[in-house]
């Protein structure tokens, strides 16, 4: 061992800081001791340098292989010792255990493998030296030395015995497997609805079969259970969850949280939907569902598949429906038998889009769903149906998605608005886009093309808004289809609609007020996206040009002062669920009942623009005689009055004027409701107060509107007037500084921070070697002051020895000395 | 007079030309005569079109007038001197050539005159500016400059003239106004012109035409920039009363302080204070003497006030004004309109101005808080994106007015705001004590932005003024367009209430008030 070596193994060692003279002793002496030899004692017993090993498993270790080299010796020619017999080094007692183990019971004894006892049959001797004996002999013969013959006997004997036994065991073994096959199977055509191939398979080995069996459950699907059915309780359970999740999202964007990616599911698609555009509460239909005591899964799947088809198919439907109103008409007994056609209709029905109607119907009697698309009663039923043949008769059952929009006003024309909106649904049907890859384009585009009908309607004189209203549906549902592209179109009409409005306003300084078409895309913005959002792409532009038109339209008419209403009126659904403030409404409903105060001088109030104080249109509401109270009830003014007017004499113009004036109440009403929180909520309404409580004198009003005006001021008067002071949000007290310094436990003195992991490794890699260097050298400095210990006292000793040598020698030549001179004087 | 008689004989034949073949005729007929005198009765033809009824006839006799006369000048076949009469001329000793030259002056005399009678057409008057800047280059009368250093008197007559006649009491001349704009450019012109508008009255079409043309004369700044004179001249140019800056000043003062002397209709006031500060206070010589306009118009109220904030700043501001009362009344034009007014970005700019003194008394600067907090509650949105910061910067100026936003003191005790909204006095009003709710209500507000500015009440302000110059301008469409124009949205929510009817959805409000048909 070199110096080196001793130092590194040292220095691996943990406890190289505090040195052992022992280590040093056994080590370094020894070798000191050793030097300049050229013979030297070596141990060579097991591990006897190895210091990692305990005494106690060096001497067990040491004990055993003693004992193998003398069995070694000993054992070459001895068989009859309770040495057991070994084949190919194996005990073959230990063999014969496993047998078992390693036959298989499909094993049979031609394919066997080499046993050991067959080897040891085979080669062990003679097969006819059997010799018949009891176990008990065997026993006993145990005690003495066994012969190779008994040996070799016994074996066969315990084979065969155990042959026998296997046999059995595996017979046993096939009659509980057939047994749980024959089980298996009939449970199997229980639980899966196919039925297992039968007989073919038999011919094939049963193993295969076994395995097949066995993969196929591995790898057969479940069998699931069916969908229950659902009692109502737990659909509208359902439906409320879903409601509510969609609320809480709403409620969330209201506060104008940041929307979770994927937080929303736009449309709710039920387990069976096919997405197949069949979104609008047709959902319910499509569930598994027990209809009169049968089962109709079956018929449900054969209804999405024939969907497809189902145009062509609705022409059947739609006769066999006639057929099946006229007898029920005449019995009702025959209703049982028709139920399955009923069903198969009703899915075809579906694809016209009636679903609003269809879900009232359906739970009413069957008799009036014949009569979906036209409730005219004044007709009687042949007369209707009559038409509804003849209307229906004329009608396409698919139709190309309009490239231009006037390809759609082309397609609409001449229609009844029922009509115009099967045509919509029905091409919005055959556009489907799971069914073509430019579809998904063209139907966005459909809906701009709607859009712009609508709007065209509405610019009608008259204008067409019932079919408007009928068009709805078929918008609200490509809508939820296409929500960006929605979203785009009715950003691009809001934003030219603005822009022309600001462009009036900066050459004129005001404008007129919007026309009824956009009076219409305000609503159906409404209707399409949340108005409660904090801020919404579509809506909050929306609101803004609801406020634009509300500041900056003078009102110079009736019409004009309709179509203010209108715009309040959608001012308060915009934010009749977020009870957002906008201030522009309450101004417009001062203004407008400002028009109806009689006596405008020395007003307690201030009325603002577009309203003036007086002026020529400012007696607007005022009634030209009071007779007109009395006669005057509330009608719903038609949305066709913001355009024209027909109001040739006093007494109409009066009625018209009251009714404004009951809307205008109302919404101050409305808004009293939604505005109460407000801190400010007094000043707010302080001029409606002023204005209600002193100028507009009550009794020239009709009753109805004498008790809205008090319910108001009664409204405004109730609510507290006193506030508490404003204060910041409360805060977590910033803490004061700290003085004491922090103390941070550094683990890692002079790490260096920053560099790259190379550098830093050759810095570790350096550190060690530092480290190592100067360990290695303190040992050796140890090393050699031990060495020079050992010499030193070697020396020493040496030295005492000479001088106690030489003093014996002295002391003996004294004595010899004295002796001899004690003789010599004897002598004399 | 010849001209007349001629006329006569010739009406018919010339109601017969058609105005093409005038014009061709017109100008060969200017060649023909400007190329031997022989033709030199033929200009009668043209002094005749001039007359004529159709309008081209006569802009194409207008056209022939400015060629020969101005060609005529430039020869100098014009008589020069003191014009003796016609007939003076034909039985006096003069050579053949002064006779010729007699005979073209009175023809010029003539056409002039005509030509004024037609000022209405343009291009009648920019032939007159022609002839006008042709004979001074070419002095028709052997002037001496000693006596006569201006427009020889004839042209301060014509002048006078032609201004009168623009500024018509009966129509509107805004087009040919703003035609002889050009012509303004010209120092001279520009000097003549201002002192010959002179007397006034008040009738609105009269004093329309009066400020078209006075807001179009634009000053020069330096002396050194009067360069562009219509007629040069060498000598006693520097007494020339024209090339003097502290002339011209005194001239445009003399000129709008008459004009402003009368009752002006509110609309016209509203012109006259819109370009006041930065196109006639800093040109006239003595600014102060605006102060009674200004005081007037600031006493008027309403939109006519806050436009005469700016030449009343101005005054304050540059002139060493003392303005008694000024911030009461400034406080007092608070109403809600100035939240609706065109002028709401000058109103904000200059208030802003005024309130950014950090010596104003804190009751006042509560003051001003509180009511345009009040006033927010009727404002529309892009008004309160600039109310809003404004009021924080008021209170970031003044810390002690933090308790309006801040009162721990009295957060438990309820009380009712003890603000007085008619008090007119800002120091009367109580400000100090009462909080801005106000701008907690507009926490509730519809639009996104506004709302989250209100929050900021919330919490603390930070210490960085808001600028609100950015917002001034903002219209109702830009802040639309922040929404419309996003450029891309991640997924839009939708409704997803079911819709099915037209009328249905939102409360039912519209539904419950109105019906389809």
């Amino acid at each position: 061992m070199s110096w080196g070596e001793k130092a590194s193994m040292m220095w691996v060692c943990p406890v190289y800081l505090d040195p052992k003279p022992s280590i040093r002793k056994e080590t370094l002496l020894k070798e000191y001791k050793q030097k300049n030899r050229c013979s030297k004692f070596i141990d060579r017993r097991f591990g006897e340098y190895d210091t990692k090993m305990a005494p106690e498993d060096k001497i067990l270790q040491r004990f055993t292989m003693e004992r193998q080299r003398v069995h070694e010796k000993k054992d070459v020619y001895n068989l009859n010792e309770e040495e057991e017999l070994t084949h190919y080094g194996q005990s073959l007692a230990e063999m014969e255990k496993f047998n078992d183990v390693v036959n298989s019971d499909d094993e049979s004894e031609e394919k066997g493998l080499l046993s050991a006892e067959l080897t040891a049959s085979h080669f062990g001797g003679g097969g006819g030296l059997l010799r018949k004996k009891a176990l008990g002999e065997e026993e006993e013969g145990g005690q003495r030395a066994k012969s190779r013959q008994e040996l070799i006997e016994e074996l066969i004997q315990k084979s065969k015995q155990e042959k026998r036994e296997r046999q059995v065991q595996r017979e046993e073994a096939q009659e509980l497997t057939e047994k749980l096959d024959q089980d298996w199977k009939n449970i199997q055509s229980l639980m899966v609805k196919k039925t297992p191939k039968a007989d073919k398979q038999e011919e094939k080995p049963k193993l295969e079969e076994y395995d097949m069996m066995v993969r196929e459950l591995g790898f057969e699907m479940k069998a699931q259970p069916s969908e229950k059915m659902k009692t109502p309780e737990e659909l509208a359970k359902e439906e409320r969850e879903k409601l509510q999740k969609l609320e809480a999202d709403r409620l969330r964007r209201m506060m104008g949280e940041e929307v979770v990616e994927g937080a929303q599911s736009q449309i709710h698609f039920s387990a069976d939907d096919l997405n197949d555009g069949f979104v609008l509460d047709k959902h319910d239909k499509k569930t598994l569902a027990y209809q009169d005591g049968k089962w109709n899964m079956g018929e449900e799947e054969e209804e999405e598949e024939e969907e497809d088809e189902a145009e062509d198919e609705e022409g059947e439907g739609e006769s066999s429906e006639e057929q099946e109103s006229d007898a029920e008409e005449d019995e009702v007994e025959e209703e049982e038998e028709e139920e399955e056609e009923e069903e198969e209709e009703e899915g075809s029905g579906e694809d016209d889009g009636h679903s609003d109607l269809e879900s009232e119907q359906e739970s009413e009697n069957e008799e009036e769903e014949e009569a979906s698309p036209k409730p005219k009663k004044t007709l009687s039923k042949e007369e209707v149906k009559a038409q509804q043949e003849a209307a229906k008769a004329e009608l396409p059952y698919t139709f190309a998605a309009p490239e231009s929009y006037n390809d759609l006003k082309d397609m609409l024309r001449g229609h009844t608005s029922d009509n115009q909106r099967l045509i919509v649904a029905r091409t919005q049907k055959s556009n489907h886009p799971s069914l073509a890859v430019g579809n998904k384009l063209k139907l966005q585009k459909l809906f701009g093309f709607l859009l712009e009908y609508i709007g065209e309607l509405a610019t009608r004189s008259p204008p067409e808004l019932s079919t408007i209203d009928k068009l709805i549906p078929e918008v609200y549902a490509l809508c939820q289809m296409f929500p960006d592209a929605a979203c785009k179109a009715m950003q691009s009409i809001l934003g030219d609609a603005a822009h022309s409005m600001e462009e009036t306003l900066e050459v004129k300084g005001h404008a007129a007020f919007p026309t009824l078409d956009m009076l219409i895309y305000l609503k159906v913005t409404a209707l399409l996206f949340p108005t409660s959002d904090f801020r919404h792409p579509v809506t909050t532009p929306a609101l803004l040009f609801i406020s634009q038109a509300l500041t900056k339209c003078p009102v110079r008419s009736l019409q004009d002062l309709t179509s203010g209403l209108v715009l309040c009126s959608l001012g308060v659904e915009y934010v009749s669920f977020s009870k957002r403030f906008l201030p522009e409404l309450i101004n417009f409903l001062v203004g407008t009942l400002h028009l109806a105060v009689q006596d405008k001088a020395s007003l307690g109030y201030i009325v603002v623009p577009p309203f003036r104080a007086s002026g020529k249109y400012s007696d607007l509401l005022v009634l030209s005689s009071s007779e007109s109270c009395r006669s005057w009830s509330k009608k719903s003014l038609p949305l066709s009055a913001t355009q024209q007017l027909d109001l040739g004499n006093d007494p109409d113009r009066d009625t018209h004027r009251l009714t404004c004036l009951s809307t205008c109440l109302d919404l101050v009403k409305r808004c009293c409701l939604l505005y109460k929180d407000l801190p400010s909520f007094t000043h707010i309404f302080q001029p409606i107060r002023t204005l209600l409580s002193k100028h507009l004198s009550t009794q020239t009003l009709p009753e109805p509107l004498q008790e809205l005006s008090s319910e108001i001021v009664e409204a405004i008067s109730s609510m507290p007037v006193t506030q508490s002071a404003l204060v910041f949000d409360k805060r977590k007290p910033i803490p004061l500084k700290l003085l004491t310094p922090k103390i941070v436990e550094v683990l890692d003195y002079g790490k260096k921070r920053g560099s790259t992991r190379e550098e830093r490794e050759k810095e570790r890699l350096k550190h060690k070697y530092k480290r190592e260097f100067k360990g290695a050298l303190r040992e050796i400095r140890k090393d050699s002051r031990f060495l020079a210990r050992e010499k030193l006292n070697e020396v020493m000793n040496r030295d005492a020895e000479r001088k106690r040598k030489v003093k014996e020698l002295m002391g003996s030549l004294a004595t010899q000395e004295g002796e001899w001179k004690s003789l010599k004087r004897k002598k004399k | 007079m010849a001209p007349a008689k001629k006329r006569n004989v010739s009406s018919v034949k010339t109601a017969e030309k058609s105005a093409k073949k005038a014009k061709v005729d017109l100008s060969k007929t200017v060649e023909r005569i400007l190329e031997s005198r022989k033709h030199a009765n033929d200009v009668f033809d043209i002094l005749e079109s001039l007359q004529a009824e159709q309008e081209k006839e006569v802009i194409s006799a207008v056209a022939a007038c400015s060629e020969l006369f101005c060609a005529l000048l430039e020869r100098k076949e014009l008589f020069l001197g003191k014009l003796p009469g016609e007939e003076d001329a034909l039985s006096g000793g003069y050579s053949a050539e002064d006779k010729y030259r007699i005979f073209m002056r009175h023809r010029y005399t003539s056409c002039v005159e005509i030509l004024l009678e037609h000022l209405s057409h343009e291009h009648a008057m920019c032939c007159l500016m022609k002839f006008a800047a042709g004979e001074g280059l070419h002095p028709l009368e052997d002037l001496d400059w000693s006596e006569h250093y201006t427009f020889p008197e004839r042209y301060t007559l014509s002048f006078v003239a032609l201004v009168d006649n623009l500024l018509s009491k009966a129509t509107d001349n805004s087009l040919l106004i703003s035609r002889f704009q050009e012509f303004l450019e010209m120092e001279d012109v520009r000097y003549y012109v201002m002192s010959s508008i002179r007397d006034n009255a008040v009738v609105p079409v009269y004093q329309n035409n009066v400020f078209t043309l006075m807001s179009s004369i634009s000053m020069p700044n330096q002396e050194s920039e009067l360069t562009n004179f219509m007629v040069k001249q060498e000598a006693k140019h520097e007494d020339w009363k024209a090339a003097k800056l502290h002339e011209h000043k005194r001239v445009f003062e003399r000129m709008w302080l008459g004009f402003l002397k009368y009752k002006l209709p509110n609309s016209m006031y509203k012109k006259v204070l819109v370009i006041l500060h930065d196109s006639i206070l800093p040109y006239m010589s003595k600014p102060t003497l605006m102060i009674d306009f200004l005081t007037a118009a600031y006493e008027i109220g309403g939109a006519i006030s806050l436009l005469a904030l700016n030449g009343l700043f101005v005054l304050i501001h540059q002139h060493n004004l003392d303005y008694p009362d000024f911030y009461k009344k400034l406080y007092n034009l608070l109403e809600p309109s100035v939240f609706h007014v065109k002028y709401r970005a000058r109103f904000f700019h200059l208030a802003n101005v005024f309130l950014s003194s950090s010596h104003l008394p804190v009751y006042l600067v509560a003051a001003f808080a509180k009511r345009l907090a009040r006033l927010a509650l009727t404002a529309p949105p892009t008004a309160l994106l600039i109310v809003l910061p404004f009021i924080y910067n008021l209170i970031r100026r003044h810390p002690s007015c933090r308790v309006l936003i801040h009162k721990p003191s009295a957060e438990d005790e309820p009380f009712e705001d003890p603000y007085l909204t008619d008090e007119e006095d800002p120091a009367q009003c109580r400000a100090l004590e009462s909080s801005l709710w106000e701008i907690k209500s507009l926490q509730k507000h519809y639009h996104p932005d506004v709302a989250k500015a209100a929050l900021l009440i919330n919490t603390p302000l930070s210490e960085q003024e808001d600028d609100i110059s950015e917002t001034l301008e903002v219209t109702t469409y830009e802040l639309m367009e922040k929404d419309l124009k996003q450029p891309e949205i991640k997924s839009v929510p939708l409704e997803f209430e079911t819709a099915t009817r037209l009328l249905k959805g939102g409360g039912d409000v519209l539904g419950q008030h109105f019906c389809l048909a």
